[in-house]
């Protein structure tokens, strides 16, 4: 009955939130005495994952196919938790984990949890710490079922760096169940996407036109940040609809959100409210942003910005 | 027949799409959170009721379809007698029907399972349930829905268009999007970009007083177990109030982000 762990990679690399997912995997396999197995798609070399406490690496071929598939992907991991005998999955909550966790869930027939925080509160039955209301509460949710399926809250367990045994295997890719094709993918141009950052510099309307948002580009550049927007520049069209934050945009669960020019509207907040440290950086004292930012600063962002550019730059030594 | 063979029958014979919309209903983005009975339930007291604005954005495109190509639009939710002005509302943007599933939602397996229940009994073209929640953000019902049904799945929904009997649908990821194909019938996760924010319709009077010679229908639940139960809720600790930096003192916030929150 081991521990299942999905592990995402882009261009073969693991991704972060993966290893975050596994080192979790770790610890409940450890707390169930059991081992902890790991499953990737077309991964050519998954070993590094032994450092992360995995003791099988199962990886599966995915026959040329370039782009995640929820379909077969979740079929494979229902199949592959069957096999090893598992009652819990645990996968991340990244774009392509909260998509792939409700149907992989139905597969497995098993309860799926979302948002889930920190280790389980008990096991049998399992019962885990959720966020809900946009973060504005947590509540303890029980299983009435044996098998459940995580989606950890990025950033909320760490990366704990632990031997496991490291065997590699693979397994059989399953075949479709639907007609549902990606045609193509388009990235965008941003080097850090949301979702994987963890420091993300957002700007507003306080910034005044697209024009300055060089300002929030070469910050975000010195501290390897994701760039995001409030919720009036994006429909205003300063900035692409990717990009923006809060309750209708995505959620930001960074370690560092740096608020630039944002007054910090309750659908914004809503947003960004996980992540760990908040600093808003505005020119009008009462923007709502305060009451909600850790560290504030009350200062024209033009001249503000570019000297915690200059700054940080001798800093990093860039 | 086949559920597929009549879906493409439908189309082929130039008869419209039939869309199902399921639609949450939740707490205004403002309301105050608070618990009751010992932390076990939500204070619903004083708390302003809304579509969820994921289910709404899905319901103005279902909304688009019927009034570009005339595509037939059915609400359903479930819950009990209290969710019934929310279908209303959606009636009075346009939808054609409503159904109410008589029960009070469990959990997300609990809803998607009704859904379900319901679904099998017609054959829709289009089912759209929103990405997620903004009350428990469980972004499960229409994954959950899909796979009872056997059905494609497509979350994170900021994109679609019909081609013939195809879709074209487009899905917001990590670090860019994606752009798909899929043949009828199909299930999505509503999100915004599918329509603009600009698009929301607010009813007008005519709209209101439509809505209220519109069927809306009460079917009674489905005996189903819950997938999980809560057993209790919390709210995150206060938080301390903002550390104030002066504007001249850049080295004071670098030195505060370091050494006190240690995220540089």
């Amino acid at each position: 009955m081991s521990v299942i762990v999905y592990i995402e990679t882009q261009d073969q690399e693991i991704k972060k939130s993966s290893l975050e997912v596994a080192s979790y995997g770790r610890a409940i396999a450890d707390a169930q005495e059991t081992s902890l197995v790991a499953v990737t798609f077309g991964l050519e070399n998954g070993s590094a994952l032994k450092q992360y406490g995995v003791d099988t690496i199962i990886n599966v071929p995915t026959e040329g196919e370039q782009y995640f598939n929820a379909d077969r992907y979740s079929s494979t991991l229902a199949k592959i938790a069957d096999n090893e005998g598992a009652k819990l999955l645990i996968i991340s909550s990244s774009a392509n984990g909260r998509y792939l966790g409700p149907i992989v869930a139905t597969k497995f027939q098993s309860t799926y949890f979302s948002n889930v925080i920190g280790l389980p509160l008990s096991y049998d039955p399992l019962t885990v710490k959720r966020s809900c209301f946009t973060n504005k509460a947590f509540n303890q949710s029980t299983s009435q079922k044996a098998r459940v399926v995580i989606s950890l809250s990025s950033n909320s367990f760490g990366i704990i760096e632990k031997d496991g045994k490291g065997d590699l295997k693979t397994a059989e890719y399953a075949a479709s169940t639907c007609d549902l094709r990606v045609e193509s993918v388009e990235k965008s141009s941003n080097k850090v996407s949301i979702a994987d950052a963890e420091i993300v510099i957002s700007g507003g309307r306080g910034l005044k036109g697209p024009e300055n948002w060089h300002l929030i580009e070469d910050l975000a550049t010195v501290l390897g940040a994701a760039t995001a927007c409030s919720k009036p520049v994006s429909d205003m069209g300063w900035r692409p609809h990717s990009e923006h934050v809060g309750q209708t945009g995505k959620p930001v669960a960074s370690n560092l959100y740096i608020a630039i020019g944002v007054s910090g509207a309750i659908q914004h907040l809503a947003g960004i409210n996980s992540s760990k440290v908040k600093v808003v950086i505005n020119n009008d004292p009462e923007a709502p942003f305060f009451k909600a930012a850790d560290y504030g600063i009350v200062g024209d962002a033009f001249e503000v910005v570019p000297e915690l550019i200059s700054k940080l730059k001798v800093l990093k030594g860039a | 027949m086949t559920h597929r063979h009549f879906f493409i029958n439908f189309v082929q014979n130039n008869l419209f799409m039939k869309i199902l919309v399921c639609i949450s209903t939740v707490p205004d983005t403002t309301s105050k959170i608070n618990f009751v009975n010992q932390n076990q339930a939500f204070d619903t007291q004083g708390v302003t009721f809304i579509i969820n604005p994921n289910d709404e954005f899905g319901l103005t495109r279902a909304i688009w379809f019927q009034q570009k190509e005339g595509a037939d639009v059915t609400v359903v939710t479930v819950g009990d007698s209290s969710c019934e002005p929310i279908l209303r509302k959606c009636l009075a943007i346009g939808a054609d029907r409503a159904i109410r599933i008589d029960a009070t939602p469990m959990d997300g397996f609990y809803v998607a399972s009704q859904l379900s229940e319901l679904a099998k009994k017609e054959t829709y073209d289009l089912i759209i349930t929103g990405r997620e929640s903004i009350d428990y953000n469980g972004g499960m019902v229409g994954g959950i829905l899909a796979t009872f049904l056997g059905l494609p799945y497509l979350a994170n929904c900021n994109g679609l268009e019909k081609d013939g009997t195809t879709f074209n649908l487009e899905r917001e990821m990590d670090g860019g999007k994606e752009l798909l194909k899929a043949s009828f019938p199909i299930v999505i996760g509503a999100q915004k970009g599918l329509v603009e924010e600009k698009d929301l319709i607010i009813p007008n009077m005519r709209g209101i007083m439509q809505a209220r010679q519109k069927p809306l229908e009460v079917v009674p639940a489905v005996n189903l177990e819950a997938g999980s139960s809560i057993e209790s809720f919390e709210k995150p600790p206060a938080k301390g109030p903002v550390k104030l930096i002066d504007s001249s003192n850049i080295d004071g916030l670098i030195d505060l982000l370091q050494n006190e929150a240690k995220v540089l």
